[in-house]
């Protein structure tokens, strides 16, 4: 069986564990998720107790494995119930309105600062000793503030002192949203500083990450050996040296995406940012469970459809992965 | 004719101060500043709730003392209900550091446990194990964590405690598992086998005493991951927000919109607090990997190491591999993993 097939399977586990974590919270947590939310809409009618019982699947009729059989059923064919807090939209709908800002702006604000950080740590572990050594430890520091202070403290300064970028939603209000250029130039220029503090306090990481490996691989005989026969520096550095360290970085980062996510939920409460991490306080400050689970299970089907795209660069940017995949 | 070398000498013929220069100073200068900076906030955690000159929680009632800057009565100034921001910080930081303590206590004794277990169990065991433990390392923890406290009634510390640390231990798992591995299989270990040891011995007397560093190292991390994953928590809102952390100070000052009204006093002491004690955690790990892996020290600056200057050194040990002959069962587990590429691209060449 190719490798990826085999990783793939690995990833519909976790995907099975997730589903059934999921399934199992509401069940075993101590309290009565319905009363809660019957005590928080105090206008609810006696009558929608047994209406909330069945869409948070806690008074469901049958045993527990019917109950499981239909929840699985139900994930399968989207259908994450009808929400609470705005009823009547369903929980699906509410998905697909914030997914796409959260996949446009955090996939190419981390991919942005991988690239960028990659690059720096190449330079850095090769000039080992150089400036950017120097500038470490100030960049180890911007990643040790909590995300949210610095973000805070940039929207502050440059949102509301400079007024050279706005002070957090995806659009400017009253505009339409849809394909047309008033709309779009309005939400990549909102886009700015939500991305800038996601690049500025992730890219620490990635270099530091490529650094380390960087400054073991060129420890090595064969890039020693291409140094003596005299090759070029940038060859040496990109196709002997990089080359090799990437594949620890890329694994580094299939690993690092979970928390990477988790940073980009705080950053849309700070910006108010029409994505899924806003959804979910919302989600939260409203007790909505419903809305909760599904947006638990959303993320993680991205991170790990996520890890998948990684394995498959990993096979493509390994040789002797290629060469195994093709004699197979 | 053999000439000895004063390296080669027996060490007690060395004078004192070259085998005995004390681990403070072999320390790189990066974990010796990390040190410093943790030291002196758990001094203030130890000392600072004792000396808060207000009640953090007392109000103020005085329209003077809303939102007042610092001044000698209030050295960090007031917040929007004249509560004392100094007096809320030296318990704050009591209260997170406690928490990231026992979190990083739980979360590290989980993973020792998992991660030892699983690579001296082997077989089966160990696939299953570190299948669990991959899989809990993909899902994102942060949401898990925001759904689980989501539903719990009583949102108080033991139960972000017990939450943190259940989620916290598969990383750790995985570094121990792989330090075991290349223990499992040397000579002290074969002989305390022979001489009937039994299994429980071995693990708590053999082979863990031999993983310390690396379970330091471990430690450091879960407490750096449980001061992050608990002050985000706080800040949106899913813990006690009555009791005085790090945290729940961000929160008030963030939903009564501290910046805005420009009380910088109240907003920015406690995220420095955060910021440093990450920084002062970053920075002994940093130096805890310098010292096993010499070459990631600053090239420019050599260290004093026993008395002699010494550059980065140049030999990196390579860390084998283990091979291991595995079961059926254990083998088709072993396939799903990322590492069994590796092993069967390595075992191809041959």
């Amino acid at each position: 069986m190719p490798f990826i097939l085999r990783r793939v399977g690995f990833y519909l586990v976790a995907a099975w564990v997730a589903l059934t974590v999921n399934f199992f919270i509401p069940r075993a947590m101590p309290g009565n998720a319905v009363q809660s939310i019957m005590g928080k809409f105090p206008n609810l009618q006696p009558s929608a107790y047994h209406a909330l019982e069945a869409m948070l699947g806690v008074g469901h009729p049958g045993s527990i494995w019917n109950q499981y059989g239909s929840y699985l059923v139900d994930v399968f064919h989207l259908n994450f119930g009808t929400d609470v807090s705005q009823y009547p939209a369903s929980v699906s709908t509410l998905l697909g309105e914030t997914i796409p800002w959260t996949l446009t702006l955090v996939g190419t604000a981390t991919v942005i600062a991988f690239l960028v950080g990659t690059a720096l740590g190449i330079v850095a572990g090769w000039r080992h000793g150089g400036a950017l050594d120097r500038v470490l430890p100030g960049l180890m520091f911007l990643q040790a503030i909590p995300y949210f202070f610095f973000a805070l403290i940039l929207v502050e300064l440059f949102a509301a002192k400079l007024h050279v970028f706005p002070l957090g939603q995806g659009y400017a209000q009253g505009l339409i949203p849809g394909w047309h250029w008033d709309f779009i130039s309005s939400a990549v220029y909102h886009s700015l500083l939500p991305a800038l503090t996601i690049v500025l306090t992730s890219i620490a990481g990635w270099m530091l990450q490529m650094r380390n490996v960087m400054i073991t691989t060129i420890g090595e005989d064969y890039v020693i050996a291409a140094q003596a026969k005299g090759l070029p520096s940038r060859r040496v550095i990109f196709t002997y040296a990089a080359r090799n360290a990437l594949l620890p970085q890329l694994q580094g980062f299939g690993l690092a995406l979970g928390f990477v996510v988790s940073g980009a939920l705080v950053m849309e409460i700070v910006f108010s940012y029409p994505g899924i991490g806003l959804l979910l306080l919302n989600a939260v400050t409203s007790n909505d469970y419903p809305l909760m689970q599904a947006i638990f299970l959303v993320i993680t089907f991205a991170v790990l459809l996520a890890n998948v795209v990684v394995d498959l660069i990993i096979v493509f940017a390994d040789p002797r992965a290629r060469a195994r995949e093709a004699t197979r | 004719m053999t000439a000895v070398l004063p390296i080669s000498a027996e060490p007690a013929a060395l004078p004192q101060e070259d085998i005995q220069p004390g681990r403070w100073r072999r320390m790189p200068p990066k974990a010796k500043v990390g040190a410093v900076l943790l030291g002196l906030f758990v001094l203030t955690a130890i000392i600072g709730p004792l000396v808060t000159p207000y009640d953090p929680s007392y109000q103020n009632p005085s329209p003077d003392l809303s939102l007042h800057a610092p001044y000698g009565a209030h050295l960090l100034g007031t917040t929007q209900s004249g509560q004392d921001v100094l007096s809320q910080l030296l318990v704050g930081i009591r209260l997170t550091l406690e928490l990231a303590f026992l979190v990083g206590v739980v979360a590290t004794a989980l993973s020792v446990i998992v991660g030892v277990t699983a690579a001296f169990l082997g077989g089966v065991w160990d696939e299953l194990l570190s299948l669990v433990s991959n899989v809990f390392l993909v899902i994102p923890a942060l949401p898990l964590l925001i759904v689980l406290l989501g539903y719990l009634q009583t949102k108080g510390q033991t139960a972000t405690i017990v939450v943190l640390s259940v989620l916290g231990w598969p990383w750790g798992a995985r570094v121990m598992r792989a330090q075991t591995l290349a223990i499992r299989n040397r000579d002290f270990i074969a002989a305390a086998r022979e001489t009937g040891e039994k299994t429980w011995r071995i693990l708590a007397y053999e082979i863990v005493p031999n993983e310390v560093s690396l379970i330091a190292a471990s430690f450091v991390n879960t407490v750096l991951y449980a001061i992050g994953a608990s002050v985000a928590l706080a800040f949106i809102g899913v813990t006690n927000l009555n009791s005085w952390s790090l945290g729940t100070m961000l929160y008030w000052a963030q939903s009564q919109q501290a910046l805005q009204l420009g009380a910088w006093w109240w907003f920015v002491p406690p995220g420095l607090a955060v910021a440093l004690i990450g920084a002062g955690l970053v920075l002994l790990n940093t130096g805890i990997d310098e010292l096993g892996n010499p070459r990631l020290r600053d090239a420019t600056s050599a260290s004093r190491i026993a008395g002699r200057w010494l550059r980065p050194a140049d030999p990196t040990p390579v860390l084998a591999e283990v091979s291991q002959r595995r079961g059926r069962l254990a083998g088709f587990l072993h396939s799903f993993s990322r590492s069994s590429l590796l092993d069967e691209t390595q075992r191809g060449q041959h």
